[in-house]
């Protein structure tokens, strides 16, 4: 057992936080206060502070670090992966624009795409050039992923599609999407064997996206509707009818973020924060519960570094990864609705109004945090995953 | 980063709990439990000396195997699991190691050896009526005269002071404004003239005693540490105790995870295994989540000893408010899930359900140690 980073490794850490010292210094006053006064996520100028940060981290190797260097990536490690998004937590440095690119589509281009499509597609989802958005869930598909009805049919070089699509993050300024749409329409086959993984042009004729308005009051995520829209079949990523198998093992990889746990015991410096200001920290209720929310994260954390391990010895996240995610989103939750409560009457003002606390940042994230345990599968399924596939408890028959 | 067992201490799991299962078995737990005398079984204790269980953490100098507080926590998630009867950690965790931290040489030559040869057994006498453990619970006084100290008081909830050789005495020798100042530690041989032990009926049938000293007088060769400097010793044993207890209840809420699982996928009801009831699966994947977590943080605190780092006590605490939590958790669903079966005197759940109640309050509940973790946080 051993917590301490290489020198190779601390070097690497140094390197970022060297990078971070130098660039974070040109952060907008707003970002660097916390305090609520920037300008709306979804405004243009947000969305041009993120495409900036973007540009920097691109310009520094540091977008897409855990792709190979063939690809234009750093070829990192999975413990320079770990360091990196740490030290970024930690700094509460900004996020970039570019995520779903980076993080989903690109790595399975990587993994399952054509030698054509890693040319054509991997350098601009690194710079930043296109954006991308996701098209997995539909209306009667959520958790239940296999179960998507949006249909691809074949006519000659061409697939042609039709369907609905929702969640679609970012969809209104997305340039591409990845698409899981039904290419085998055979009754008598599994569900899950007749999905096929598509690259969609997003500003190709028949794509409508209309904004999904949620209960944030903000529109974060899109409904796609695709009216025979045309993808060309050099456009499909890996092979017919097995789109859905790709589209998990991207999931898995969502689900292995180990850097959360330090996501959240930055949120719980805030809360301390916030507890001082409303002059809460000396009640031993409130004392009790936000410690409570300390050893969570860190027994999260923890758990997560055990996971990391067995990562670092070549075996995947698996469902385990599960096990750590299903934590820290749910404590997530509970911690921003602590944050509410420990503001009393003053929780219930929003951003622009007079007394509203940090200009209503945590009203906001209070609301959006209620998603965290409805993306990627809820909360419930992956109970079910946790108990089925770890613990190895029968399936309802 | 490397955070998993070696090779070396998942070899030495897999060897305790082999022989445990073998020399331990729930039969020797209940007959112990229901004994009114001893509350250990000394062929077992004569065995695991053989086996260097009780020197394990010990140098060799004292005919101990050098091992870390680490692989001695393994050791004692093993024993928790099989719920081993006896004096194994106030012996070997609470005052062993508070003499290899505070003793003289002469100390550690004239008790160590003895004790990890499984001749002497040692217990700490630290708790009051008061029920603190804190400084300023402590009251019980020792006073100098001539060459010796006489001590004067009544210490309670005492883990097997009736088989005990010697006490590891937390008294007051000075009573100031500051109550962490004036607190000293003796070794009390437990055959001293006014020492007078009773035994105290407990739920898991542990032995816990009250010790009552009636001028008891102690040599000040017997004096651990320094007159007056105790408590700073009783902090980084209380660590260590905190560490060893929650390590204790990991393998506990372990075993008690495992049997649950086997049971649900057994157990027949409306014609299906209960563990492909969702309501069941999810109750399981719950503990599981918490068990997993006791595992992680309890070899995170135990790692942190062995290394002897600033974090010991912000890990201690968060360990051992964790794993009280878990453990009752897991063995409250255990019973329910097993229904009336696991409501049986004849079923081992119980056992481990009072065990879990044990543990929980044991060097300090959840809610105290919430409370440090805050203060830790400088909230």
């Amino acid at each position: 057992m051993d917590f301490s980073l290489t020198p190779e490794e601390e070097a690497f850490k140094k390197e970022v936080n060297d990078w971070l010292d130098e660039n974070m210094k040109d952060l907008p006053d707003w970002y660097v206060r916390n305090d609520g006064s920037g300008p709306e996520m979804e405004s243009e100028e947000q969305q041009a502070f993120s495409r900036e940060w973007h540009k920097k981290l691109y310009a520094a190797g540091y977008v897409g670090i855990a792709w190979p260097k063939e690809y234009g990536g750093r070829g990192a490690t999975l413990m320079e992966q770990v360091i990196f998004n740490e030290e970024m937590a930690k700094r509460r440095a900004p996020m970039g624009a570019g995520g779903l690119g980076v993080g989903w589509a690109g790595p399975t281009i990587i993994a399952a795409g054509t030698e054509e499509q890693k040319k054509r597609f991997l350098p601009k989802i690194l710079s930043g050039e296109e954006v991308w958005c996701q098209g997995f869930s539909e209306p009667g598909a959520g958790s239940d992923l296999k179960n998507i009805q949006t249909r691809a049919v074949e006519d000659g070089d061409y697939y042609v599609v039709n369907g609905q699509k929702v969640w679609t993050t970012g969809g209104m300024r997305a340039d591409w999407a990845i698409l899981l749409a039904r290419t085998n329409f055979d009754p008598d086959i599994p569900k899950q064997r007749g999905i096929s993984y598509f690259l969609l042009d997003m500003h190709a004729p028949g794509v409508t996206v209309r904004p999904l308005r949620e209960m944030t009051g903000y529109a974060l995520f899109g409904e796609t509707f695709l009216d025979d829209v045309r993808i060309h079949k050099s456009l499909m990523v890996g092979e017919k009818d097995r789109g859905f198998y790709i589209s998990m093992g991207t999931l898995e990889f969502e689900r292995s973020n180990a850097s959360s746990a330090v996501g959240l015991l930055s949120s719980i410096n805030e809360l301390i924060a916030l507890a001082r200001d409303m002059q809460r920290n000396t009640d031993p209720v409130t004392r009790q519960k936000i410690a409570q929310f300390y050893i969570e994260a860190n027994v999260a954390k923890y758990i997560g570094l055990r996971a990391l391990t067995r990562q670092l010895r070549g075996m995947t996240p698996g469902p385990e990864s599960a096990v750590g995610s299903a934590l820290t989103q749910e404590m997530g939750q509970r911690l921003q609705d602590y944050a509410m409560y420990l503001q009393g009457p003053y929780s219930r003002l929003v951003r622009g109004s007079k007394y509203a606390i940090k200009n209503g940042s945590w009203q906001r994230s209070f609301l959006n945090s209620r998603g965290n345990t409805i993306a990627t599968g809820t909360s419930e399924v992956k109970r079910n995953i946790i108990a089925q596939r770890t613990l190895g408890l029968p399936r309802w028959v | 980063m490397n955070f998993e067992l070696d090779e070396e201490q998942v070899m030495l799991k897999t060897s305790a709990r082999d022989f445990l299962e073998k020399e331990c078995p729930k039969e020797l737990v209940r007959e112990i439990m229901e004994d009114d005398e001893k509350g250990y079984s000394p062929e077992l204790w004569k065995k695991m000396a053989e086996l260097g269980w009780l020197g394990l953490s010990f140098p060799e100098k004292y005919g101990g195997a050098d091992f870390t507080f680490l692989d001695l926590a393994v050791l004692l998630e093993e024993c928790g699991r099989a719920l081993v009867p006896g004096p194994l950690v106030p012996t070997v965790v609470q005052v062993g190691h508070t003499i290899l931290a505070a003793g003289t040489e002469e100390q550690k030559q004239e008790i160590l050896p003895r004790m990890i040869n499984g001749e002497l057994i040692l217990t700490l006498a630290f708790m009051e009526e008061n029920g603190s453990l804190e400084a300023s619970g402590m009251t019980v006084k020792a006073e100098k005269s001539g060459d010796n100290y006489v001590i004067n008081g009544t210490k309670l909830f005492v883990p097997d002071a009736n088989v005990a050789d010697y006490l590891l005495c937390v008294t007051r020798t000075t009573d100031g404004a500051n109550k962490e100042e004036g607190i000293t530690l003796f070794l009390v041989d437990a055959k001293s003239d006014g020492v007078q032990v009773e035994i105290l009926k407990t739920m898991t049938g542990e032995k816990l005693c009250e010790v009552v000293f009636n001028n008891v007088s102690v040599p000040a060769k017997n004096v651990l540490g320094e007159v007056d400097k105790g408590w700073q010793v009783v902090e980084k044993m209380k660590h260590e105790a905190e560490v060893a207890e929650a390590a204790w209840m990991t393998g506990g809420a372990r075993w008690a995870l495992d049997t649950t699982i086997d049971y649900a996928k057994e157990r027949i009801a409306f014609e299906r295994p209960i563990g492909s009831f969702q309501a069941i699966q999810h109750k399981l994947a719950e503990i599981a989540l918490e068990v997993e977590g006791s595992t992680s943080i309890m070899y995170y605190a135990a790692w942190a000893i062995t290394e002897d780092t600033s974090d010991i006590p912000m890990a201690a605490s968060m360990a051992k408010s964790w794993c009280g939590e878990s453990y009752k958790h897991a063995v409250f669903d255990g019973v329910q899930i097993h229904g009336g079966i696991g409501f049986t005197w004849d079923h081992d759940m119980h056992l481990y359900f009072k065990r879990a109640k044990a543990g929980e309050v044991n060097f300090g509940d959840s809610d105290y140690h919430r409370e440090k973790v805050a203060k830790l946080l400088e909230m």
